[in-house]
């Protein structure tokens, strides 16, 4: 059994008039969880619909659990995958028991009903009309779907967008739950908090390609600076030049966000009073200032020059 | 972890969820089951007192028109009014009255030939009027009338009506429910998982058989209540037939759903499958109405097929054996309709 749970390679995808996977490269590995993290229109949906045998490539090579689609075996496959889809929309007129029953049947191998009600915390629901369900009632019923027939590998899309925080923690601990079973998962997501806690590996997708693949923590430590000082200016026209700021103690770089400037640094308790001796020479007024921990946001932004919310 | 499965088999489970699906649907139990009951009944209403139902004529002011009135008093079926001159065209063209009289020693009649109540209302005015005249009957015939059960419209209308509800509920019923699943996705969901594509198309399909038998019992059940609309033919021809029609529209419907992306898409190219059999296939009207020339075509749509074997079962007691030739038709429709809609169908 290959220690790989997915593997694609060169996978290229061109709808009419645009490019939406252009050479994509990945390899997870077997009880891993790994994410698709990037910018909505990224390409993250049509990869990883092309890794569930939904799309079909048009170049590149795929193979899931050492298997590949379309050789006549993609039903035996299917059984072994768990799969959750961003636009899915449930009957509204079953009931959440109904609508598991119905996907449990599709398996020929699987959990019982009754243990998924309980993995996705729906046991008070069992009996309510999906259409009657909050959004992240909905969200984990879809996830829970995806699990009745006990998966190998787990392939959720965006699966928390538009949901509150606490529903949002709430199916972070249930793909915690279903890790801790072994299970291998592949999300895409465009929040990099979800990215940071819950996956083993990113790889950071921007324009169909990868553009950064780690660890998180080893993604955020390739910007060489653990903290970012955000500031603005009463008077913009007194703003210190790049370079300038640049060159402060403590600041590995600079650049202008927005009406904004973002100062890279490990070094706050050096950077920030620099800074402000800066601007006072200068007598500018600061209008805004914060320092928060280097984020994977600070990631995308450092390699495209674009934020992930606005990309 | 336990391998037991605790579902029915994948088609059960699909098509119970089709059921479900659909009985918790107020407005689709509305089309499907009472709109049809409430067409009979308003349909059987309205022709169920043809016979006596008497002609408007009227009689044009001016001389000789107390003449004429006279003559009229007491014939049957009829009704006499006066009409000022100026007012008789517009009289006939709204159809308030069925004949106009201009009295005079050659009276004038004003009618519009096309219709068999004008048609009626001339002969029987202008008997009286030959008889006031002085004309002579050499016998007085007795009159018998007879309302034989079996062969009044209303029992030829019945069986067209069930033929109808099975092909609007068929297409209907399996278009809606795919499109929709198709537009939230779901299907794309479905395939997604290691369900037979077949499974589900099937489910489809017996999910319109149970429908079917309340449907057709509904239907049935009423028109002999309120109308004793009789059945001649055996109750297992019968349901045979209804089998046969149910799944071959059924069938249709699949493949009309086969490609539509929206509702919208959906509902025009239904309409396209059923208007030219709501009209051409004998529902409402006998199709022999239409030119020699069309009737190949007409006799080749299911609904035909569908409407003949009701009323052969129904109205002359016919057996499966009358009935084989446009049964397989029928069934033809169906197997070829789902075959291609099995080939065709768009999963996402």
């Amino acid at each position: 059994m290959s220690e790989s749970a997915l593997r694609c390679r060169g996978l290229q995808k061109r709808y009419a008039d645009v490019v939406a996977v252009a050479g994509l490269d990945l390899e997870v590995t077997r009880g891993e969880c790994f994410g698709l993290l990037g910018p909505n229109g990224a390409g993250k949906t049509t990869t990883i619909e092309i890794l569930e045998g939904l799309t079909s490539p048009d170049g590149g090579d795929v193979e899931v659990l050492g298997e590949r689609w379309g050789q006549g075996r993609d039903r035996q496959l299917r059984a072994r995958l768990g799969i959750q889809l961003q636009e899915t929309q449930l009957n509204e007129k079953l009931s959440v028991e109904e609508t598991l029953r119905l996907f449990r049947s599709f398996y020929p191998r699987g959990r019982r009903v009754d243990d998924v009600l309980g993995l996705v915390e729906l046991e008070s629901k069992r009996a309510s009309w999906v259409g009657k369900l909050s959004g992240g009632q909905k969200q984990r019923l879809a996830v829970g779907c995806a699990l009745v027939g006990d998966p190998e590998l787990l392939f959720l899309d965006e699966p928390t967008t538009g949901l509150d925080p606490q529903s949002r923690r709430q199916l972070w601990d249930l793909l915690t739950r279903f890790r801790a079973g072994g299970g291998t998962v592949l999300l895409t997501t465009h929040y990099m908090d979800e990215a940071e806690i819950l996956c083993d590996r990113v790889a950071i997708v921007d324009l169909g390609k990868v553009i950064a693949l780690d660890t998180p923590r080893a993604l955020v430590a390739s910007l060489g600076a653990e903290h970012v000082v955000e500031f603005r200016l009463v008077d913009r026209s007194l703003a210190p030049t790049e370079s300038t700021l640049a060159a402060l103690p403590g600041v590995r770089d600079a650049r202008p966000e927005g009406d904004a400037w973002a100062l890279a640094t490990s070094e706050v308790h050096l950077a920030v009073p620099a800074l402000l001796d800066t601007l006072r020479t200068r007598g500018a007024t600061l209008s805004h200032l914060t320092t928060h921990s280097a984020t994977l946001e600070d990631v995308f932004v450092s390699l495209t020059g674009r934020h992930l919310r606005d990309a | 972890m336990p391998d037991r499965a605790d579902t029915y088999p994948a088609l059960l489970e699909l098509t119970l969820a089709r059921l479900r699906e659909f009985i918790r649907e107020p407005e689709a139990v509305f089309w499907v089951f009472v709109f049809p009951i409430l067409m009979t009944c308003a349909l059987g209403v309205a022709f169920r007192s043809r016979g006596d139902q008497s002609s408007v004529v009227a009689v044009v002011d001016g001389p000789g028109r107390a003449a004429v009135e006279a003559a009229l008093t007491g014939v049957p079926g009829i009704t006499v009014s006066t009409l000022p001159p100026g007012e008789v065209d517009r009289a006939l063209q709204r159809s308030d009255v069925q004949l106009v009289i201009e009295p005079g020693t050659r009276p004038t009649y004003r009618f519009d030939p096309t219709r068999a109540e004008s048609r009626l209302a001339r002969r029987a005015v202008d008997e009286a009027l030959q008889r006031a005249a002085g004309r002579h009957d050499q016998f007085t015939a007795r009159d018998q009338p007879v309302e034989t059960v079996g062969s009044r419209y209303i029992d030829w209308l019945v069986p067209g009506l069930l033929g109808m509800n099975i092909m609007s509920t068929g297409l209907w019923g399996l278009g809606f429910s795919i499109v929709t699943a198709r537009t939230r996705k779901l299907l794309k969901r479905l395939v997604a998982s290691p369900m037979s594509r077949r499974d589900y198309l099937l489910a489809q399909l017996f999910g319109r058989l149970v429908f079917l038998v309340v449907e057709v019992g509904a239907l049935l059940g009423f028109s002999r209540i309120a109308f004793g609309v009789p059945i001649h033919g055996a109750w297992t021809t019968l349901a045979i037939t209804c089998l046969v029609g149910a799944l071959s529209f059924g069938g249709l419907g699949l493949l009309v759903a086969s490609r539509a992306r929206t509702v919208e898409a959906v509902s025009g190219l239904l309409n396209l499958v059923m208007l030219p059999m709501w009209l051409l296939s004998g529902v409402f009207f006998a199709s022999s109405n239409f030119p020699a020339a069309m009737q190949p075509f007409i006799r080749a749509l299911p609904l035909t097929s569908l409407n003949e074997s009701l009323r052969a079962v129904m109205l002359e007691g016919a057996d499966l054996a009358a009935i084989g030739g446009r049964l397989l038709l029928l069934a033809v429709w169906g197997v070829v309709s789902f075959v291609a809609a099995l080939r065709l169908f768009r999963w996402r």
